[in-house]
């Protein structure tokens, strides 16, 4: 076929048209229209290959991990553990005993308030953090403060949604012992300066989380270069299971933590009097892990890296600058977060109609999008609003979603009226 | 365009929606009683005057929301007005059947009695947007309750 087409011609092949075909899902069609789905920021669609794994170790490999003296148990740890490796090199982590599975970004965010915070922290001492959190990246630090006494500070956003960088300057003080910061708000999209923050704070001695979870599915993370103490993100996001998430956390200040959960397989030696913990990361992997999901999740990493992370982001990048215009376009529609710097997100209101009528419409011309405070209320209210509508994009996504979102756009406007034409009746 | 979508947004939904009904503070005397949606931020204070016998005879409220939650709210300070508690309980009973579509919604005389409010009829196609439309009920009925202080939520 390529032979018959001219020189010249452009080859429109697009990632979405090569990829959507993976996702068994997409096929779906809802009130009678083909699936839009622009919910990604919320969790991704799964490709064949994680279905695939999934399905392969429950047929072939089950067992439980690091136990038995047989062949199936064996096969299983191999499994698990390279998985374990897997995302090691994803994010580029110096070794595989800092990588340790959780449920998900949330668990990693409360393990390290709870077994790396609270030993440490004093009366007024500080946790820091900022105005774009999720509330996984601001409850857990509540809870501690409340538990030791500790202030929770927050550095403060600018109206386009990037964080006041001199503002953050000055709040890096003296009584600071740690600093929690998404590295992509979910709910605008901004993608923080996360490299030069990390640094300032270093230069301080203030040991730094980064909320990973928006990030990981379009930004090559490298542990090492960024410097990060610790690192928290979840596979859903990622085009990989729910249920399975890492926390990497660097080996020296793991090693220092007293484990946070008791029971099997995070022990070396039990006795009624007195127990020896496990060597890393098994310390934190208390009771039998997520076998399975992890091993997905291995499987979807594979996955990204064959289309090639860089690749994705590009194409994101190009639908993310094509859906910012045509949004602009839509009458009565204003973008909420307009950094320079930003992930695929969409969060916008419009003049008409409430996020919950522009969903529910959407809804039925096959539109998937969030409506609503996106888990971050403080940062709703930081712009005045309730909340707003957010198209999230993925790999799979394509300009035509964009277009039925546009065209579903149209249909609020005619249905709610032109906003600057309001008049009583 | 869908034949339901239609139906939920009726032009007199978006009217009310656009342009609530008793939108406004009531001076002296009164009741109020927060309603809130944590799912969607929806929020409104609804507040009520009655007389010597119990019968309403004022109800207004403010807040924000989305056009079925403030069109619903609308609707209600409009059909409430004049009623006994026991009256627009009843009234919400047959409202809220009406739009979760339950055995006897479409029964003459009860629907007959609902009013204005079979406009709403529309939300029994949209199950996650029923506690939309029933949230100035709950802050209704919460303020009809002797010795309630607390704020009601949908969730």
């Amino acid at each position: 076929m390529n032979e018959s087409m001219p020189f010249n011609d452009v080859d429109y092949t697009t990632l979405a048209e090569r990829c959507r075909g993976d996702f068994p899902l997409l096929a779906r069609q809802m009130h009678g229209r083909p699936l839009v789905y622009l919910d990604n920021a919320a969790t991704s669609q799964k490709p064949q290959p994680v279905l695939d794994a999934l399905q392969y170790y429950y047929r072939q490999q089950n067992a439980n991990v690091h136990r038995g003296v047989y062949q199936l148990s064996e096969e299983a740890t191999a499994a698990y553990e390279a998985a374990r490796a897997r995302v090691q090199r994803f994010i580029n982590a110096a070794a595989m005993e800092e990588i340790i599975f959780l449920r998900g970004t949330t668990e990693a965010i409360n393990l390290v308030a709870q077994a790396y915070a609270r030993p440490r922290l004093q009366p007024g001492d500080e946790v820091l953090i900022s105005a774009i959190e999720h509330h996984s990246n601001i409850v857990p630090w509540q809870i501690v403060c409340r538990q030791t006494g500790a202030q929770l500070r927050v550095i403060p956003v600018l109206d386009n949604g990037e964080l006041d960088q001199s503002a953050f300057a000055e709040l890096l003080g003296p009584r600071v012992r740690l600093l929690a910061l998404t590295h992509v708000s979910n709910a605008l999209g901004t993608i923080n300066p996360i490299a030069e923050m990390i640094a300032q704070a270093h230069r301080q001695g203030i040991p730094v989380l980064i909320d990973g979870a928006q990030a990981v599915p379009h930004l090559r993370v490298d542990l090492q270069a960024l410097d990060a103490d610790f690192y928290a993100f979840s596979g859903h996001k990622l085009y990989g299971p729910t249920g399975i998430g890492a926390l990497y956390g660097k080996r020296r200040i793991l090693e220092a933590m007293e484990p946070w959960q008791g029971g099997g397989e995070m022990i070396s030696q039990v006795s009624f009097e007195h127990t020896d913990y496990n060597q890393l990361p098994y310390k934190f992997e208390a009771g039998t892990p997520n076998i399975a999901d992890a091993i997905g999740l291995a499987a979807a990493l594979d996955y990204v890296d064959n289309l090639g992370l860089e690749v994705i982001a590009a194409h994101e990048r190009q639908l993310l600058a094509y859906g910012t215009r045509a949004l602009q376009q839509v009458p009565g529609l204003r973008l909420i977060g307009t950094a320079p710097d930003k992930a695929a997100i969409l969060s916008f209101v419009m003049a008409q109609a409430h996020p919950h009528d522009i969903s529910t419409i959407l809804d039925r011309c096959g539109v998937a999008v969030r409506a609503g405070h996106h888990c971050a209320m403080p940062l709703m209210q930081r712009f005045g609003l309730a909340g707003t509508a957010r198209a999230s994009l993925a790999l799979y996504n394509s300009r035509q979603d964009i277009d039925v979102l546009i065209e579903a756009l149209h249909q609020v406007v005619r249905m709610f009226g032109d906003a600057t034409t309001e008049g009583g009746q | 365009m869908d034949d339901e979508l239609r139906e939920l947004y009726q032009q007199v939904i978006i009217d009310h929606g656009r342009h609530p009904r008793n939108f406004r503070r009531i001076e002296g005397d009164c009741r109020c009683r927060q309603g809130y949606n944590p799912l969607c931020g929806d929020q409104l204070e609804l507040c009520l005057q009655r007389d010597a016998q119990g019968q309403i005879t004022d109800v207004a409220f403010q807040g924000q929301g989305c056009a079925i939650s403030m069109a619903s709210a609308s609707m209600l300070s409009e059909v409430v007005k004049g009623k006994t508690p026991a009256e627009a309980e009843r009234m919400f009973d047959a409202f809220h059947r009406l739009l979760t579509g339950e055995e006897g919604a479409e029964q003459g005389a009860e629907l007959e009695s609902l009013g204005k409010l079979r406009v709403l009829a529309g939300v029994r196609e949209f199950p996650s947007r029923i506690k939309c439309a029933t949230l100035a009920w709950h802050a209704l009925m919460a303020a009809l309750e002797p010795g309630n202080d607390e704020p009601v939520t949908t969730e």
